[in-house]
């Protein structure tokens, strides 16, 4: 379903953030990416969410070139691809509630189907009480969460996380993991970057390692192997 | 803001004392063809005749020797000797003339070559044109060379207006970025982001007009009257509050067009989709 080929990103002509990548991701699989800090994942899911141009190769979603999309096209493809980060990216100003409707509206969503969606997706996320939180008010984890079921409100083909536990005590970080395996489960496609060993020794599920841009290993299972 | 409503009265009142000023003053520039005490009437008329074809004449009047006496002794009815001497004189003095007026400025040296050429030479005594030409000219070039500053001048304040209208949706931007940054990420269309920066830029253009027109209207109160007593030709108060809905609707929509314009060109700079 996704596919990177032959893809090298040169951000300033001194070093080269990725080089030559090539894997694909079949439809309902867990991926983790591992690395080195600077070995080029968030780069690599940036090209994925059309946030960067590759310098070249190709990044292919449903056999579409995302970047031979139009401009109007993008947000569609976004829509189909929820991104989670490390520093959450929610809103301060809007409550837990307001975050996830904030998503919906700016897609155009009409009113009704914002009220219904909301609850059904905080309640997936186990938040059902915290809705009218601001994240100030929520713990790291919750927060998370909440980004989560933002991402979710879409109904995406795949969920991206770009080091979604970085910041995350290890109780927290299980929670979460927990969650995206339990949305793999439901057939969402989860593509995870991350630091964290325990994570990818528990998983036990495919592994894409990248060392200085180019991937030096692509197994599944993979374990954290860095060298 | 404030430079920018500053910008725009002062673009407006100078365009409108501006054009004021020049149509009075170019009104007052005409020639006149004296013609000789003996040339019969209706040749006159032929030559107005002719002279009302060209292109470049805006209006002739015709000033018969008898009208012309009267003028003269209407203008001088206190003055007793003279309408006297007029009186002894047994015939009349004047020559009929003729008073030309150009479509524009420029054209008076035209129409005078014109005459110059015609076969009613004979009948013409003399051609006031030559006596002004020097001032004539030379108030047809300060009159040109006004309008163009003015237009240089009206081209740098719009530059002026567009860049603190840009400077205002570009910090807009900036103070958004963050929810720009999560409105991207959650798919929404491009259009969606754009638009409350354009409709930053166009509210910038309608307050701008507002305020400007709130400037304008007690300024004018004080500059109208001491205006008006030197140059009496135009009446700066009546011409504002004559065509006011033209000079609000004209402001607003070219204060939107530059704040629209301005926030396009932000938006293209600084906001990535
Ligand atoms: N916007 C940018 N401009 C210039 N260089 C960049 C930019 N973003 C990333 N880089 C460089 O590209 C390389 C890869 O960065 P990337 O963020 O993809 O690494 P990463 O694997 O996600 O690292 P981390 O684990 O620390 O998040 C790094 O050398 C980084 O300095
Ligand atoms: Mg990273």
């Amino acid at each position: 379903m996704i596919r990177f080929q032959n893809v090298s990103k040169i951000y300033n002509s001194q070093s080269a953030a990725l080089r030559d990548v090539s894997f694909s991701v079949d439809s309902g699989e867990f991926i983790s990416l591992v690395g080195r800090s600077g070995a080029g994942k968030s780069t690599l899911l940036k090209l994925l969410i059309v946030e960067e141009k590759p310098s070249e190769g190709r990044v292919y979603f449903d056999k579409r070139d995302v970047h031979k999309m139009r401009p109007h096209e993008v947000p569609f493809l976004r829509r189909r691809i929820g991104a989670i980060f490390q520093d959450f990216k929610l809103l301060p100003q809007k409550t837990a509630y307001e975050n996830i409707a904030f998503a919906m509206e700016v897609a155009g969503k009409p009113k009704t189907e914002i009220h219904h969606d909301v609850p059904l997706v905080l309640d997936l996320v186990g938040l059902k009480d915290k809705g009218n939180n601001f994240p100030r008010e929520l713990s790291g984890g919750e927060k998370q969460r909440v980004a989560i079921a933002r991402a979710l409100v879409h109904r995406p083909d795949v969920i991206v996380a770009d080091e979604p536990t970085g910041n995350l005590d290890p109780i927290n970080t299980w929670d979460v993991i927990r969650l995206l395996i339990k949305i793999n489960e439901m057939g969402t496609t989860v593509i995870l970057a991350t630091h964290d060993k325990e994570i990818i020794n528990a998983l036990s599920r495919r592994v894409v390692s990248l060392d200085k841009g180019a991937v030096i290993r692509d197994e599944n299972p993979g374990r954290y192997i860095l060298s | 803001m404030t430079i920018t409503l500053l910008v725009w009265s002062g673009l407006l009142l100078l365009n409108v004392v501006m054009t004021g000023i020049l149509d009075s003053l170019a009104s007052k520039i005409d020639i006149s063809v004296y013609f000789s005490l003996d040339a019969p009437e209706p040749a006159i008329k032929d030559f107005q005749q002719k002279i009302q074809q060209l292109s470049q004449v805006a209006d002739t009047e015709y000033i018969s020797r008898d009208e012309a006496i009267d003028v003269f002794k209407d203008k001088h009815s206190g003055d007793s000797t003279l309408v006297a001497s007029l009186q002894e004189l047994g015939s009349n003095p004047f020559e009929a003339s003729l008073n030309i007026r150009a479509k524009e400025t420029g054209q008076y040296g035209s129409i005078a070559d014109f005459i110059d050429k015609t076969e009613f030479k004979n009948i013409i005594s003399k051609i006031n044109f030559a006596e002004n030409k020097t001032a004539i000219e030379r108030l047809s070039h300060i009159i040109s060379v006004t309008r163009q500053s003015g237009l240089v001048l009206s081209l740098i304040m719009a530059f002026i207006a567009i860049l603190v209208a840009f400077n205002t949706v570009r910090l807009a931007i900036y103070s958004s970025r963050e929810e720009i940054s999560v409105m991207k990420l959650v798919g929404a269309s491009n259009w969606f982001v754009r638009g409350p920066f354009i409709m930053e830029g166009t509210l910038h253009g309608v307050f701008s007009s507002f305020f400007a027109l709130s400037v304008m209207i007690p300024a004018l109160g004080v500059i109208g009257p001491r205006f008006n007593s030197f140059l009496p030709e135009i009446n700066l108060i009546s011409y504002f509050y004559g065509n006011i809905w033209q000079i609000v609707l004209l402001q607003t929509a070219a204060g939107v067009a530059l704040g629209v314009f301005s926030s396009l060109i932000a938006i293209r700079r600084y906001l990535k989709v």
